[in-house]
């Protein structure tokens, strides 16, 4: 006889309101009574119903893995699997989307049918490092699995203490504002660290984002260690026409309240002909006002990156935003790709030789100061690396004249090169 | 050859797919190239090419714990309407393309009708950045999933439309770890009791050197306890932050009282206008109330509300508190300013109001 449906009257309550339920979703996999999955989602309920009813989490991790990784199995084992014997084993594999995450639908299909046959039937697109989560399958299960997706081209991500799967903007692909091939990069970097994704032997997680311009929309400069940024050095493009037809649009107080007045390091001013003003050494390149004005205004074509690191959520010391360590650099050639790969290669062995057991990145920096993790690796310093210079006099500088000349020196050079 | 002395598969490591060949071909064609964009309706793009190529995006809703069938009715969609292609947001959002401007509105109809609502562009509230919770995570205080539907389910109407201030970004932690990140609202789990400690298995289950070393406070240490070693915690200087609780499974952080909800404002990923924001505490202790959180829901929709009422144009929910002051942030969402508001971890100075600056 077929396994019967768990009654679940707090879920129940999740499948009312307009927005798309996973509860009626899960249902409908719990229904499904000529699938393999079946006998595992109505265990599933019974168990997130008790979770619902008791208001605790029932899951515990493991080692799960396949063979040639020691990542990328996320191992649950159920707490209460006398109760829910179906479900007991109910594993995550954390699989990298292409760049972008941009699919076709006989891609989407393939990944469904290998993972009717071996899983819950139930996808997560995505985690929030950017992975699609399969979630549910039994520990025997997982090899067969893998090995079908693998064959199709998709890799397993990272987990524990490891690089960590990437994400990166719909960018080049579909976006005016961005400023460099954000998915070339992506693959460029990440493909390059699988030793460490799919080996977990760092002190801690290490993760790498990658986001077109200032907006960043794959929110890199927090929750990344590694935020690679868009930008440009050259001024920002005005087409002055469209500038007038969008005064003439929307009125100069729109203009003056929602651009000009909005604009963080006040590089614009209207001109009293409705075309715009733009101080370019005062623009912080932060996308307002090319975000209002779409038509008008785009980013320059002098375009590259910026490189903020030590990006983190919570644990240990608190929230950390991403800083500045790299303004500016090209990454158009073969060559500026092949600089960011060595860069980043020299931030996983720093990472990997120096940080504590569970240190992030920017805990690491914090802990040794940002000088010298400059010095690890070869970066000089510069006023765009600090919101303002030191404050405190509790400093030993009887270097100063030596470090002076490093920068005058550094000044001519460039101005040599010129 | 038998099966038993055949050579097992290895992993071919293939990392990062290329999404050249996944792409929809017009974004491939002008892959670098395009001009500029507009948003004719909220939860449409349009986007033209240097080419003089335009193409829509259509954005879509999902409960992002997905079903097969969900997937693939989706994928029926995009081979039906949108020529075989789609792509997924950061926000777990659904978008298909189409290259001609006639085909948007039976798309957004046939979503619509599947269940699927359009918007989550511009100046809507997209969806809600969402965790694992009670579905799959070892150490969750609460659910993800549910909290969510219950929450778009509230906030409905403002996906489907585009009238805030600004693009409303938020996000739930089922622990005070912190995985749903920064938001312009953050609903996190706040924990208010310490871990109650199962003695018998700490020896066997936890490394105990690193449970120590995982205290933020230095809280934590070796202990004998009925005779088998054991950690105790300091619980006058514990701050009950859970960090213990995944090395050392048996130091029980979640509690169904003492687990509460916090709820916190102002969290901004982008360098947009201002620099990157953290979040900032408003209101804690409200209950961890499954399956549909409704305290949670009536104060998120309060502090909306506020928001979308007093906020200008452009103004992120930080811009919007940083320009009327905190006092009168609190007056208008009648929330009680408390001792537990005033920053008191590392660099908590840097909170206070170091100025003569007073809201009246």
């Amino acid at each position: 006889m077929a396994k019967q449906m768990p009654k679940t009257p707090l879920l129940d309550q999740l499948e009312s309101g307009p927005w798309p339920s996973f509860v009626t979703g899960l249902k409908k996999l719990a229904n499904d009574e000529d699938k393999q999955y079946a006998p595992m989602v109505k265990s599933l309920l019974g168990q997130l119903e008790h979770s619902y009813d008791t208001r605790k989490g029932y899951w515990k991790g493991g080692t799960v893995g396949v063979r040639g990784y020691g990542g990328g199995v996320i191992p649950r084992f159920s707490e209460v699997a006398g109760n829910y014997p179906e479900s007991s084993e109910f594993h995550t594999m954390r699989v990298m989307p292409p760049a972008g995450m941009h699919y076709d639908t006989k891609t989407l299909r393939d990944l469904c049918d290998i993972w009717e046959k071996y899983g819950s039937g139930l996808i997560a697109f995505h985690g929030q490092s950017g992975d699609i989560m399969f979630q549910g399958i039994s520990s025997a299960n997982i090899q067969a699995c893998f090995d079908e997706m693998n064959e199709m081209g998709f890799d397993l991500g990272g987990a524990g203490a490891a690089v960590r799967t990437s994400m990166s903007c719909v960018g080049a692909a579909r976006c005016e504002q961005s400023n460099y091939d954000e998915a070339r990069a992506m693959r460029t970097v990440i493909n390059n660290l699988l030793d460490d994704m799919h080996r977990p032997s760092l002190p801690y997680k290490i993760k790498f984002k990658f986001s077109g311009c200032a907006n960043d929309c794959v929110n890199a400069s927090h929750r990344s260690d590694v935020a690679v940024l868009g930008t440009w050095r050259d001024d920002i493009k005005v087409d002055q026409e469209k500038v007038k037809a969008f005064v003439a649009e929307n009125g100069r107080k729109m203009v003056n309240d929602q651009v000009i007045n909005m604009c963080p390091t006040r590089a614009l001013s209207l001109n009293d002909d409705d075309t715009l003003d733009v101080d370019n050494r005062s623009c912080v390149r932060c996308m307002h006002c090319i975000n209002v004005m779409t038509k008008a205004l785009s980013p320059g074509d002098d375009k590259g990156i910026s490189i903020l690191v030590g990006g983190k959520r919570t644990l240990k010391i608190g929230d950390l935003m991403g800083s500045m360590i790299v303004p500016f650099m090209k990454l158009e050639s073969d060559e500026d790709f092949e600089k960011l790969t060595e860069l980043t290669e020299e931030m996983l062995e720093f990472f990997a030789e120096n940080a504590l057991e569970h240190e992030r990145t920017g805990e690491m920096i914090d802990r040794i100061g940002l000088v010298n993790y400059l010095d690890a690796l070869g970066l000089e310093v510069d006023p765009n690396m600090v919101a303002h210079p030191r404050t405190s006099s509790y400093v030993r500088m009887d270097d100063w004249a030596e470090e002076a000349d490093k920068w005058n020196q550094r000044k001519a050079n460039s101005a040599a090169a010129e | 050859m038998s099966e038993a002395t055949e050579k097992p598969r290895m992993p071919d490591e293939c990392g990062v797919p290329d999404p050249m060949p996944l792409m929809h071909p017009m974004m491939r064609e002008n892959y670098g190239a395009w001009s500029w964009h507009d948003r004719p309706r909220p939860g449409v793009l349009h986007h033209v090419a240097k080419s003089g190529d335009e193409i829509w995006t259509v954005k879509a809703g999902t409960q992002r714990q997905m079903d097969l069938g969900t997937v693939r009715n989706l994928c029926d969609i995009a081979d039906e309407m949108a020529d075989g292609h789609v792509r997924f947001t950061t926000r777990s959002n659904i978008e298909f393309m189409v290259t001609d401007e006639s085909r948007v509105v039976p798309l957004i109809e046939k979503l619509e009708s599947e269940g699927y609502p359009v918007g989550g562009t511009g100046n809507s509230i997209s969806m809600i950045s969402h965790t694992q919770g009670w579905l799959h995570c070892d150490i969750p205080g609460t659910d993800a999933s549910g909290v969510v539907k219950s929450l778009m389910d509230e906030i409905y109407h403002d996906f489907r439309h585009e009238e805030m201030p600004n693009r409303v970004k938020i996000t739930t932690s089922c622990c005070q770890i912190n995985c749903g990140g920064q938001g312009d609202i953050a609903i996190n789990i706040q924990h208010t009791k310490p871990p109650v400690i199962n003695h018998d298995l700490v020896s066997n289950v936890c490394e105990r050197p690193s449970v120590v070393a995982r205290c933020p406070v230095a809280a934590i240490r070796p202990a004998l306890v009925n005779g088998k070693p054991s950690l105790e915690v300091d619980e006058k200087k514990c701050i009950c932050c859970g960090a213990c609780y995944p090395p050392c499974p048996p130091m029980q952080i979640n509690d169904p009282e003492n687990s509460v909800l916090a709820i916190w404002v102002g969290g901004k990923h982008s360098s947009t206008r201002t620099k990157p924001t953290f979040h900032k505490l408003v209101i804690s202790g409200l209950p961890n109330n499954a399956p549909r959180w409704p305290e949670v829901a009536e104060v998120v929709k309060r502090i909306l509300a506020a928001y979308k009422e007093d906020g200008r144009p452009w103004e992120r929910m930080s811009e919007w508190i940083d320009r009327i002051g905190w006092p009168r942030f609190f007056e208008m969402t009648s929330l009680p300013f408390t001792k537990h508001h005033i920053e008191d971890w590392r660099g908590g100075r840097n909170a206070l109001n170091q100025s003569s600056h007073v809201h009246f």
